[in-house]
């Protein structure tokens, strides 16, 4: 049988493999794809929290899935905000590598 | 509950893809991986009695989210990438990183008591959660529901400025 324990696995090797793209990756739209792996990983414990908790209804605990909509209505907008970001950076310096945008490196 | 031999097939097929987006070097290739990684992860929500929210992931991530970056991809045409040298200490350097937060991850799950025990039976349906999620959302979190509506208008109107082009 499936276990708690097996979701949350997946989970931490999805949010792993996210923060993995977000060191190793240096163009910028790889990096906020990345970021997109590790709010989903998120969101999957929680979902699998939310399905574990039962409550005396027989149903389960919608809190978790109520906070999940939450978050995948921030991450939509982090994105749109993040492209468009992007994209007045692209014309700035006509670069979406991270390596080259080193003008507040110290 | 779904039977495991599909739980394996769709956690492998999210977290193999998942890996995909990160080592692929073609932007696009990682935005399509990045599009299956996620449906498999709407097929785990689903599993998990979690209708709304697995269909949810289906329309706004796998939909909208994904066509706006394969569009801001094609828009700034991105190639470059083929040239660069991987530095191999610093990649080393940041998957062993990730390999550590993993290892404390899984020994923090092994020592969670809970983490052994199956999902307890369900005693009512769940094929109206639509109408469940609804009801918290509007009777508990109804003051967050309208910070996030803000949070939504003001992201547009960042957005419209952001992309703006000043006159000169």
């Amino acid at each position: 049988m499936i276990t708690l324990g097996d979701y949350l696995l997946v989970s931490a090797i999805l949010f792993s493999i996210g923060f993995a793209g977000v060191m190793l990756r240096r163009n910028l739209i790889i990096i906020l794809m990345s970021l997109e792996l590790t709010l989903n990983a998120a969101n999957l414990s929680l979902v699998a929290f939310s399905r574990f908790r039962v409550d005396p209804s027989g149903l389960p605990n919608y809190n978790a899935q109520v906070f999940v909509f939450f978050i995948i209505t921030v991450a939509a907008a982090e994105v749109a905000v993040g492209l468009a970001i992007l994209v007045a950076l692209f014309r700035a310096r006509q670069t979406t590598d991270v390596k080259d945008i080193s003008s507040l490196k110290f | 509950m779904m039977s495991p031999f599909l739980f394996w097939f769709f956690a492998l097929m999210t977290l193999i893809f998942g890996a995909a987006v990160v080592i692929n070097r073609n932007p696009v290739a990682s935005a399509l991986s990045l599009v299956v990684s996620f449906l498999g992860l709407s097929a785990l929500f689903m599993s998990l009695n979690a209708y709304f929210v697995g269909i949810i992931q289906v329309l706004v991530y796998a939909g909208a989210v994904m066509v706006l970056f394969l569009f801001i991809i094609m828009l700034l045409n991105l190639q470059a990438e083929e040239q660069r040298r991987i530095n191999t200490l610093a990649s080393a350097g940041g998957i062993g990183v990730a390999i550590i937060l993993l290892i404390q991850i899984a020994v923090t799950i092994g020592r969670f008591e809970a983490a052994r025990q199956t999902f307890p039976p369900l005693s009512a349906s769940t094929t109206d959660d639509v109408r469940n999620i609804g009801a918290a959302l509007f009777r508990n979190y109804n003051l967050p529901f309208q910070i996030v509506g803000v949070l939504v208008l003001v992201a547009t109107v960042g957005v419209v400025l952001l992309s703006k082009r000043e006159p000169r």
